[in-house]
């Protein structure tokens, strides 16, 4: 049981990691972003095309997956979704759909439709057991690395969000875009690094869950679903909101798996409609937040 | 009769062009006959994206999910047919029955939150449905599609023949007879209202408008006609696949939808000529990735906007009056 309590941890810290990009984009600048899993799935195959062709250790692909996702962002964020923000949010989803199909359809046809397979070094293969019986803990590895990083991440851009001043900088732009700009930050800047950001978050998510999600040309359209419950259901004005929804969602999701394996996805999808019918707005909204 | 009245009676009123291009509909399983099966195809997706119109571009709810009721209807009338009896009229009933009835059950999902909640209720729904047709195996089939769907003569004359001809005359004549009808519909002081309050939801509280009941409504007609173009792509092609709900034709339609244009009843038919036609074009060049292609019309109409892609001499003249 704790054993499922782990891993359902290790895939919510995942989850977060993979839609915490998606919940600024989308809470922060108010833009429908349904193409957040091709960024994801960019950085998993940058590792894994690194990885199998270049030989490239899998600990130097994580902040190359990073960096990779980051720049592909950037460059879409500067060249094709600054018009679109003050666009209505039917025409920033066709466009987001759109640019999902396209990703879909490109990497299918570079790599192939496949599904790919992540060789993890040797000391990440293992696993440890704590107690016995019933309430015997197995913790694999490579889950507890992903969940000291997903923490170290987490503690991270709470920090940079709620104590420098970028972070303030960023909270200025979103609140009031043309007072931001009177009192002299560079919006668009401010809005391209966090798009940045944002996106590269997505890549490592995709080169860390590549193991664990498995990877292949689908994996944005069968992952956006998540992406969206986490920050649908967390709400957008916080970091907090989207882990504990993201926590929620994986443990829910693993141990519904585990114990009820006829049901499927049906509980995660379930779950989601019923928080969104009882709070539209999101589990944990603050009150006068956007 | 006063100048508002005038001009919303000159809306509802029939052009001359529209009785030519129906017939023209009717007439081209016997001028192609061997495009039938397109033209019924055209016919089930344009129904389809008639009905997504009627809660996107009439009272501007995005929903992703409508897929689930044309699945809904399309399950349950392959269902009737293969477990009651075959006869296709009483069947399309059945489809239509039940996906109103899914539709008004959900139809309390859409009241509430912003663009964002409502997108991923209706996906949500979607996908529970999704899931339950793939797991419910002894029902559907599961992944493997519910088969041996055997359709009765239409009325009891007209049998489904292998070119596929009596079932584009049958989905022309559903698609004509329930247009005919929403059209009635869209024109009414119903629709008037629901013009009201996607323009401006608080001004249509104000004047006394009940939004929430009337959104129900049309939620479920909408889910209704949906179930009815479901029930005629199973009836003709004699298959329910899981493929029915997938996300990819709720992606579709909307695609569809826009490209014809919203809040108007013929954006529907003509998004799916063109779509349909698109995709035969598309498909028979690069079988494995037209969706790419699909994809970038989609990035490009969206950057163009989609008013200007129809007005090709606007594009390069900034700002003015588009």
């Amino acid at each position: 049981m704790l054993t499922i309590l782990f891993d359902g941890i290790a895939y919510g810290m995942l989850l977060f990691i993979l839609a915490v990009g998606l919940a600024v984009t989308m809470g922060l600048m108010n833009f429908i972003n349904l193409a957040h899993g091709a960024f994801a799935m960019a950085g998993g195959y940058i590792t894994v095309l690194l990885m199998q062709r270049f030989g490239v250790p899998f600990l130097l692909c994580l902040p190359l997956a990073f960096i990779g996702s980051a720049l592909l962002g950037g460059v879409l964020e500067r060249t094709l979704y600054r018009p679109l923000y003050h666009k209505p949010h039917l025409d920033q989803v066709l466009f987001s759909i759109g640019l999902v199909f396209m990703a879909v359809a490109s990497v299918d046809y570079f790599v192939g439709s496949t599904q790919q397979i992540i060789q993890l070094p040797e000391w990440l293969k293992g696993r440890t057991e704590l107690g016995s019986g019933a309430w015997m803990l197995g913790m694999g590895h490579y889950r507890l690395f992903i969940i000291a990083v997903c923490a170290a991440l987490t503690v991270g851009l709470q920090y940079v969000l709620g104590y420098t001043r970028f972070g303030s900088r960023l909270r200025a732009s979103v609140d009031d875009q043309r007072v931001a700009a009177g009192l002299g930050i560079n919006v668009n800047m401010v809005f391209l690094t966090t798009f940045a950001v944002g996106s590269g978050l997505a890549g490592l998510g995709g080169a860390l869950g590549a193991e664990v999600l498995g990877l292949d040309p689908s994996f944005p359209l069968k992952f956006m679903v998540y992406f969206l419950i986490v920050v649908a259901v967390g709400g957008t004005s916080s970091i907090t909101g989207p882990l504990l929804a993201a926590l929620l969602l994986g443990i829910a999701d693993v141990a519904g798996k585990y114990y009820i394996p006829k049901l499927g996805a049906f509980i995660v999808y379930s779950l989601m409609i019923a928080i969104l019918i009882w709070r539209p707005q999101g589990l944990f909204v603050r009150k006068g937040g956007k | 009769m006063n100048a508002p009245q005038q001009s919303l009676l000159n809306d509802s009123r029939f052009r001359p062009w529209e009785p030519v291009l129906w017939l023209l509909a009717f007439a081209a399983p016997l001028l192609v006959p061997s495009h039938a099966s397109i033209i019924n195809e055209i016919a089930i997706v344009a129904l389809f994206a008639v009905s997504l119109d009627l809660i996107l571009g009439y009272t501007g709810i995005v929903s992703l999910g409508h897929a689930a009721f044309f699945g809904m209807g399309g399950y349950a009338a392959a269902l009737f047919a293969k477990l009651v009896m075959p006869d296709p009229l009483v069947g399309l009933a059945v489809g239509i029955v039940t996906a109103t009835l899914l539709g008004a059950a959900c139809s309390f999902t859409i009241m509430r939150g912003s663009d964002l909640t409502r997108l991923m209720v209706t996906l949500g729904v979607g996908l529970i449905l999704l899931e339950l047709a793939n797991k419910l195996d002894w029902l559907t089939g599961g992944a493997d599609g519910l088969q041996g769907v055997v359709m009765g003569p239409l009325l009891g004359t007209f049998e489904f023949d292998l070119a596929g001809r009596t079932a584009a005359w049958y989905s022309l004549t559903v698609l004509l007879a329930l247009f005919v009808l929403l059209r009635r519909v869209v024109h009414s002081p119903f629709g008037a209202t629901l013009k009201a309050i996607r323009d401006n939801r608080l001004r249509a509280m104000a004047i006394g408008i009940p939004v929430n009941r009337k959104l129900a409504v049309v939620y479920t007609l909408a889910a209704g006609v949906a179930g009815a173009a479901g029930a005629l792509m199973t009836q003709t092609t004699g298959f329910a696949s899981l493929d029915l709900f997938e996300f990819h034709r709720s992606a579709d339609v909307m695609l569809i939808l826009v490209i014809g244009g919203t809040g108007w009843l013929y954006g529907g038919v003509a998004g799916a000529i063109v779509f349909k036609l698109m995709q035969d074009a598309l498909s028979s060049i690069t079988p494995q990735y037209w969706t790419f292609w699909i994809g970038l019309f989609l990035v490009v109409l969206v950057l163009v906007g989609r008013e200007r892609l129809i007005r090709p001499w606007t594009w390069f003249s900034r700002g003015g009056k588009s």
